[in-house]
């Protein structure tokens, strides 16, 4: 029999049984629209923290004052981290490329007649770059700002708002910072929360020695950003960070440090755990919803068995050879697979995409997924389309006749 | 056929269903095989027909020993050879009568129009030409078992077989069918058919009984031909 006569016969069988073949074809779907979806919902969800942690900086290291030791007993008086240290830092260590020094107080912050308290952060030009902000509009201050002690400021996005004013209005005005006057220069675009308490929107940023000077009166910094050069490990940053303010502060071999050192990606480690479990828990019910379109498949497979085998007795004593009984068989399934395999990956996606579009969530159509979700599908429906069809074909054909 | 038997093996006991037949059938021989209920019948003609295997003796068809032949020429005789036709007609139920009768031919590799042209024949020929597109279901009893015998007849059998054919129709069809068959012979065709109506077996030229599984008669009669 030639492969035409093959699939004209498998298309005539599944025409003729199109209820048939419409449930087959349900369980197909089912299982594989719900693989499609639920792994799409969690490979979306990884993805958003995966770019989430590169937003946040997972080349970053903080550090922040700590305790000093003395023959290793605390000496009670806490060591302060200064604006020398970050110099220090930005001339000797050699893996870090951007030092970030911060002097931050929450102080009254007065525009127009409007007065609110907020953060205020004294810091250097390179402030945007390291912490991925970008300007809304006007500019950030630069390096020769800072010397000449500028009273410049910079807003974040929240601020024009708090203030109840609009941004645009706002730029090259005065604001004034502990009644101290400041040229409005920029603002910055919104960045949205990290997933920290504080909002990264609600914070004024002027210029490090405009803030020790002029303002606070400190070269206190509450701490120190660092970012490490791409492709070098955190660990080795943090050596070198060590390196050089063990130094700079005189701590001899043995002694503790009287810093401390986070690793921002300690803390998203955490998040990023969290974000596992979830898509753990959508995989497990993909898996479920694919054993029980599976076991659709099966029950309907199983159940025509009986007509099926009576079909069969009939090719088989009109002159089919068990061959041609398997092909139509196989054909028969394959198609199905395929026809169902198509409509559910469809289904599938669209229902990622809605999901994306109306409850707002991240979704990715994964390529790995659909392959399993088809395969599986595709393994269930042939093996027991086939398997019932092979007994069946190997019998007297007046024994499949009789089968009930 | 030559000390044809047949045992089936019901675990606490055996089943002689036939024990030890031997019989030849002629080209152009009409006949008919009769017997009570459960005298071994229809296992004579499944075993005739190729649609079993018998567990002891021989059988020669055309010259070719059956019980040495593989799947693929057991497909072949009864693509090509027999024409089978059942008591309970055994039509694919969803597909039409002329699907159904075109079927042999599809395992015959015969193409689609010449297919489609000897099916509508054949059809013509049981009187069935305006029912083609009709599903089995959609047709009386004496209509499915001619579009049964038209499948039979489709491929042009050296053998037309039947079981009980008439055994669930009324009296009236019953005629028609034997009335088909009775040209059928005419033609030259050669049948077997089982019965046991003997007003059936009256249109065969030969008639054999079957008591218990073995041949107690095998007597030539005039036949209406
Ligand atoms: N598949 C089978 N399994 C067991 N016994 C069978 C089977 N087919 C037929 N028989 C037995 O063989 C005997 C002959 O049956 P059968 O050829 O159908 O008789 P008939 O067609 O003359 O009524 C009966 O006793 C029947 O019970
Ligand atoms: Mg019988």
């Amino acid at each position: 029999m030639q492969i035409g006569e093959i699939l004209a016969v498998a298309f005539q069988s599944i025409l003729a049984n199109k209820l048939r073949a419409a449930l087959t074809m349900l369980g197909i779907i089912i299982g594989i629209a719900a693989v499609v979806t639920v792994v799409a919902l969690g490979t979306g969800a990884q993805r958003a923290i995966d770019a989430r942690i590169s937003a946040l900086g997972a080349r970053l290291l903080s550090i922040y004052p700590g305790q000093s030791y003395q023959h290793g007993i605390a000496s009670g008086e806490r060591v302060t981290l200064r604006t020398l240290d970050a110099e220090a830092l930005t001339r000797d260590a050699r893996l870090l490329d951007g030092v970030l020094p911060e002097i931050v107080r929450s102080v009254q912050v007065k525009y127009g007649n409007q007065n609110i308290n907020t953060r205020v952060i004294g810091t250097t030009p390179n402030y945007d770059d390291v912490r991925n902000y970008t300007l809304r509009a006007g500019r950030m201050f630069t390096a020769g700002d800072g010397e000449a002690r500028r009273r410049y400021a910079v807003l974040g996005h929240a601020v024009p708002g708090m203030l109840e004013a609009s941004a645009t209005e706002m730029l090259g005005q005065r604001v004034f910072v502990r009644g101290i006057p400041f040229e409005i220069i920029g603002i910055f675009a919104e960045k949205g929360s990290e997933g920290s308490w504080r909002n990264p929107d609600e914070q004024v940023v002027i210029p490090l020695q405009t803030a020790q000077f002029r303002v606070f009166g400190t070269d206190r910094l509450r701490s120190i950003t660092v970012r490490v050069v791409e492709g070098v490990p955190l660990e080795q940053g943090m050596v070198d960070v060590e390196r050089v303010l063990r130094r700079e502060h005189g701590i001899r071999p043995g002694e503790d440090n009287d810093f401390r050192l986070r690793n921002r990606q300690e803390l998203l480690n955490t998040q990023q755990a969290t974000a596992q479990v979830f898509s753990y828990l959508l995989a497990s019910i993909a898996g479920v919803s694919l054993l029980v379109g599976g076991i659709g498949i099966m029950n309907i497979m199983l159940v025509s068995v009986t007509e099926r085998t009576r079909e069969i007795g009939i090719r088989k004593a009109l002159g089919a050879t068990r061959t041609n009984i398997l092909m139509q068989f196989l054909v028969e399934a394959i198609v199905l697979c395929l026809v169902g395999g198509v409509l559910g990956i469809a289904l599938g996606s669209s229902g990622a995409v809605a999901l994306s579009r109306i409850a707002g969530w991240n979704t990715f159509i994964s390529f790995g997924a659909i392959v399993l979700a088809v395969a599986f599908s595709a393994g269930v429906g042939i093996f027991f389309g086939l398997w019932p069809a092979w007994r069946a074909a190997s019998l007297n054909p007046i024994d499949a006749l009789r089968y009930e | 056929m030559a000390d044809i038997r047949r045992e089936y093996d019901m675990g606490s006991e055996v089943v002689r269903a036939l024990r030890g037949v031997d019989i030849t059938i002629e080209v152009n021989e009409f006949v008919a095989i009769m017997g009570s209920s459960g005298s071994g019948k229809s296992t004579l003609m499944n075993l005739i027909g190729c649609l079993d295997q018998p567990t002891g003796g021989e059988y020669r068809l055309n010259g070719e020993r059956v019980s040495e032949l593989d799947d693929v020429e057991l497909a072949r005789i009864r693509n090509r050879e027999i024409g089978f036709v059942f008591q309970t007609f055994n039509l694919l139920a969803r597909s039409t009568a002329l699907h159904n009768v075109e079927l042999p031919l599809v395992y015959a590799g015969v193409g689609r129009k010449e297919r489609r042209r000897r099916s509508e024949e054949t059809l013509e020929k049981v009187g069935l030409s305006d029912r083609m597109r009709h599903r089995p279901n959609e047709l009386s009893g004496g209509q499915r078992q001619r579009v049964a015998v038209a499948r039979a007849l489709v491929t042009k059998p050296s053998l037309l077989l039947a079981d009980e054919p008439t055994g669930n129709l009324d009296s009236t069809t019953s005629q028609e069918i034997m009335a088909l068959f009775e040209a059928l012979h005419r033609s030259g065709q050669t049948i077997v058919v089982v019965t046991h109506n003997p007003e059936v077996a009256d249109h065969a030229d030969r008639q054999i009984h079957l008591v218990d599984g073995s041949v107690e008669r095998d007597v030539r009669t005039e036949g209406s031909a």
